[in-house]
């Protein structure tokens, strides 16, 4: 899905799960056409050597290539009634080139040796016409080819072979527990992505990956018609680099406590019944006090605050001025990093970028310009240790190799630095979340991810969430409302008082993380324990009109 | 293939329908030309073609329906679409909400083509992107900016013969230059079906006098302020409440729009009398299309006529179940302005502060359409009528709502752009009273 497109519908439902017409994302197509295997390997090599050959024969220095088939399925419904069945597939080819010294793109729909020939040409003239307005050339890190390789997401039950029956029936029963336990409204859909990725590079290699992505997901709503009020809780799932059988749980996904949080599987009909008293509760709960609070934040509500406040500031474009004129700069300068003192967050504070981490949505074998991934620290120790970087810029930060964070949302967007999964590590000594709020005098439980806003170097960010619980002299002390925490960053992280040890580690996620001009969607997931931050300000949201 | 002609792409559809076997069917083809250019760090980072045309084929069994799209043109392909689309709806389920297609109206022609924009070239792109990079570089300052044209047609017919054809131009512009020490920032965006209107060197200039006036900012206390927001600040802000004028969702309860008790406000004077807001595909400074992609003919439509809520949309379905006519979703957005300048704003204000640009705004509350968001690339103190110094940036929590009863002031209507959807508006300037800033941001 193209993240305008998504933006573009998010919008329209001012916070509703609203109907989209998924046409937009591919070819509508029937449903068993997505077990078609696609275009052999055999074949899809030939083809990229035709991208490869004729880059280089049009003088290319470099030249990458990417035959994509990517497969969407869009299962959307509310109350009683289905709204759309998107069944899309979008194949085609990217050609990438370095000519002059400049980047050229450039991509084309249709498969054919001609046409592929064509785009690459088309690439290599892009690069030169656009050499006479660049000065510095670009500087690839070395890469090794890794001759013909694959990689697949590691899944059990392909959503794909799931009949369109069985997901309907299930979101339906969702809807109908909503419904029944009193909602007004209810909204529900399961999202399935599927990239079939073959690149090759003139570095000599040739890679095929099988990426897959499941997001179930609903949002409750009630009105008290007297006042005129509403409220809305959203499911606790996470979007997941998994198949189907993220939604069959056992009870050992199960996070007990004041409402049930799910590990690497989910229940979407137990917590939609939790979901729809949750909303009554939240018609009937006290508005916040505004003021300092200690905060516990559960990894359902965490991921967020991670993604914008440490994962975006650490991508390296940002760093160096690439996304100034839309995503913005970051304010952890490369001064920062090479005084290897600067202190992000407390000394609790451990962050690494996991590119391979099993479950999660940023899992690949290799980036999309050909870099086998890994794993490394962000943050360590509180202190700010390393970046995001791709092949054009690891020398900037004195690396002799990538770190693989190459990526495009499509075969006709050109790819470039986008964030890897980015996870809090969880705490060392043995601590429970009722360890952390038992030590709490004023303070906010706050579990989902709500509204969002950070500004563009990442100081100042403000969060809402789904369900907010106050915290009085060691107990939970009832359901609030109205509630959003506003911090600068560095600060946020300093307060950082406690995290719980890795029994509570979690994975939530964005399934469109938007970036770059044209706009550009990535998936990404971040991970952590439940954890406390020490008088945070806390607002309060209600307004009159 | 190229941008088609009415007659050709009339004549495509009409081969397309032939092949139809269902109750009813509706083709429609897009085509797209175009390319893009993004500079950063004062050189060019990355650049891309597009060329696409899609054909659409959507056909009903009773109210189930199926759409298939394709992007061949031989005659086996267009057949095989028609199968697709008719093999996808006998496996959809019904829709009880389905509403039969419409049958032939008169379209008027849009003004939203300009041959100029049409024949721009990658060179074309590239000069404009130098001239900016110039500006950049003699001013000490570095550049990061985006150019994208785009050039289209859309054509629409359907089995009971309503056809409708639109072809459009556009270009956008935007620019970010920064010093070097990273403490000034500014922008510039531009918009405009003409690309002789749009004059990157000039844009360039804007953005660079507001990087350097920008530098040195002071804090200030949060709190309630008087703003005069540019019309790029206010297009950004109000974009989000346009996308709420909604029946349904007001009258389902769950919107700004709604009605406590029920129902939603239309006759309801929702906010200051200086505010009017209304469609007009047909407005020399923001030419727009004259149908949309339900088969209505659009037409100037009043939403908000000097503060009071006139109309929402409607949906065909919408319309009927609440026994109203169907109001169409617009193809442009414009709010009345006054006469004053911006300067003129400024003069008039003892105490406030002028907002360049706001960022990264979400919707906090959908109630009360509260949202939130930060100032950008230039916010500076107003003192008797003077910009006295640069301020650092503030977060804000405000409904446009509550912003849109607070008006003082409205300067002269001009054409701006959403930051985020790059969407062409007409918007004044505008001066408001308590706009709440909740917290300060040492963002640059």
């Amino acid at each position: 899905m193209k993240r305008k497109d998504f933006i573009q519908l998010s919008a329209m439902g001012l916070g509703a799960l609203v109907l989209p017409n998924f046409s937009a994302f591919g070819t509508p197509v029937d449903p068993s056409r997505f077990l078609n295997d696609g275009l052999d390997v055999k074949i899809k090599k030939q083809l990229a050597d035709v991208a490869l050959n004729t880059a280089r024969s049009k003088g290319a220095t470099y030249a990458d290539v990417r035959i994509g088939r990517y497969l969407n399925q869009f299962v959307v419904t509310r109350e009683a009634r289905v709204q759309n069945i998107a069944n899309a597939e979008s194949f085609g080819v990217g050609i990438r080139v370095i000519a002059n010294g400049c980047w050229g793109f450039a991509a084309t729909n249709v498969v054919t040796k001609e046409a592929i020939a064509k785009a690459a040409e088309r690439a290599v003239a892009v690069a030169k016409a656009n050499s006479r307005v660049t000065t510095t050339p670009v500087q690839l890190a070395p890469q090794k080819g890794y001759g013909e390789v694959s990689w697949k997401t590691p899944i059990v039950q392909n959503a794909f072979t799931i009949p369109v029956k069985d997901k309907v029936d299930l979101l339906l029963n969702v809807n109908s527990i909503a419904m029944t336990g009193g909602a007004n409204f209810v909204n529900s859909a399961i999202l399935a992505i599927n990239e079939q990725k073959y690149f090759a590079s003139t570095d000599g290699s040739y890679i095929d990956q099988d990426i897959h992505r499941l997001f179930p997901t609903f949002t409750v709503t009630k009105i008290d018609r007297g006042s005129g009020k509403f409220e809305t809780r959203k499911s606790l799932s996470s979007p997941v680099g998994m198949g189907y059988e993220y939604l069959t749980p056992t009870a050992d996904n199960k996070v007990g406590g004041i409402v049930t949080r799910y590990k690497d599987r989910y229940d979407m009909l137990e917590d939609v019944k939790n979901a729809t008293a949750d909303v009554d509760q939240k018609l009937k709960a006290k508005s916040v006090e505004p003021g300092k609070y200690d905060l516990v934040l559960d990894p359902s509500h965490l991921w967020l605050t991670i993604h914008e406040s440490v994962a975006h500031p650490t991508e390296l474009d940002r760093v160096l001025g690439y996304e100034a004129n839309y995503a913005g700069t970051s304010f952890l300068t490369l001064d920062k990093w090479k005084s290897r003192n600067f202190q992000f967050g407390s000394k609790l504070v451990n962050v690494v970028a996991d590119k391979l981490q099993p479950g999660s949505l940023g899992a690949v074998g290799y980036d999309d310009e050909g870099v086998q991934c890994g794993k490394w620290d962000l943050i360590k120790d509180g202190v700010l240790v390393n970046y995001q970087a791709i092949r054009d810029q690891a020398h900037i930060i004195g690396l002799d190799h990538s770190q693989g964070c190459c990526y495009a949302q499509s075969w006709s967007d050109v790819q470039f630095q986008r964030m890897p999964n980015v996870s809090l590590q969880p705490g060392k000594e043995k601590l429970s979340v009722d360890d952390l709020i038992k030590n709490v005098e004023k303070g906010i439980y706050i579990i989902g991810d709500g509204s969002f806003s950070i500004d563009q170097q990442r100081y100042n960010f403000q969060f809402g969430g789904q369900t907010f619980y106050e915290i009085k002299n060691g107990k939970i002390a009832g359901m609030l409302k109205d509630v959003a925490y506003q911090a600068n960053t560095q600060e946020f992280w300093n307060s950082c008082t406690a995290i719980a040890d890795k029994s509570d580690y979690r994975l939530g996620g964005a399934f469109n993380d938007g970036k770059g001009q044209p706009g550009q969607s990535n998936a990404v997931s971040h991970g952590s324990s439940t954890t406390r931050f020490n008088g945070v300000n806390v607002i309060n949201t209600a307004r009159k009109i | 293939m190229a941008i088609l002609k009415k007659e050709e792409a009339k004549a495509l559809l009409q081969k397309v329908i032939a092949h139809s076997k269902a109750d009813e069917c509706e083709v429609s083809l897009r085509g797209e030309e175009g390319g893009n250019i993004r500079y950063a760090r004062n050189a060019i980072s990355t650049a891309g073609d597009i060329d696409n045309t899609t054909l659409s084929v959507t056909s009903y069994f009773g109210k189930r329906s199926g759409t298939a799209t394709i992007n061949e043109f031989n005659d086996a392909a267009l057949e095989r679409v028609v199968q697709r689309a008719e093999e996808l709806a006998r496996l959809a389920p019904e829709n009880p909400e389905y509403m039969p297609l419409r049958g032939p109206a008169d379209f008027k022609d849009s003004k939203t083509y300009v041959p100029a924009t049409a024949a721009i070239t990658p060179d074309t792109r590239a000069d404009a992107v130098a001239k900016s990079i110039q500006v950049a570089k003699e001013a000490q300052l570095e550049a990061a900016g985006f150019i994208e044209n785009t050039t289209s047609f859309s054509a629409i017919l359907n089995s009971k013969g309503l056809f409708a054809y639109d072809t459009d131009t556009n270009v956008v512009f935007t620019i970010t230059t920064r010093n070097s020490a990273g403490t000034g920032s500014g922008f510039a965006a531009r918009g405009y079906n003409d690309i002789s209107r749009l004059d990157t060197l000039s844009a360039t200039k804007t953005a660079a006098a507001k990087a350097n006036s920008s530098a040195g900012a002071k804090a200030i206390e949060p709190g309630k302020y008087t703003v005069i927001l540019e019309p790029v600040a206010a297009t950004y802000m109000l974009e989000n409440m346009f996308r709420g004028l909604d029946a349904r969702n007001a009258d389902e309860g769950r919107s700004f729009m709604s009605k406590p008790g029920g129902g939603n406000r239309i006759g309801e004077q929702l906010m200051d009398d200086k505010v009017t807001i209304y469609s007009d595909p047909f407005h020399p400074d923001l030419p727009a299309s004259t149908w949309n992609r339900d088969g209505f003919p659009l037409e100037k439509t009043a939403w908000i006529d000097k503060g009071v809520v006139k109309n929402l949309v409607y949906s065909q379905y919408w319309a009927k179940n609440k026994g109203v006519q169907p109001v169409p979703q617009p193809s442009n957005i414009i709010m009345e302005g006054g006469n004053a300048s911006l300067e003129e704003l400024i003069k008039s204000t003892e105490k406030g502060i002028l907002v360049s640009r706001l960022w990264y705004i979400r919707l906090v509350d959908a109630q009360t359409l509260l949202l939130t968001g930060l100032t950008r690339d230039g916010t500076f103190y107003i003192e008797n009528g003077e910009v006295k110094y640069p301020i650092k940036n503030l977060r804000f929590n405000e409904s446009p709502v509550i912003m849109l009863n607070n008006v003082e002031a409205l300067g002269k209507t001009e054409r701006s752009i959403s930051i985020e959807s790059y969407r062409s508006y007409l918007i004044p300037p505008m001066k408001i009273r308590d706009f709440t800033f909740t917290s300060l941001s040492d963002a640059i």
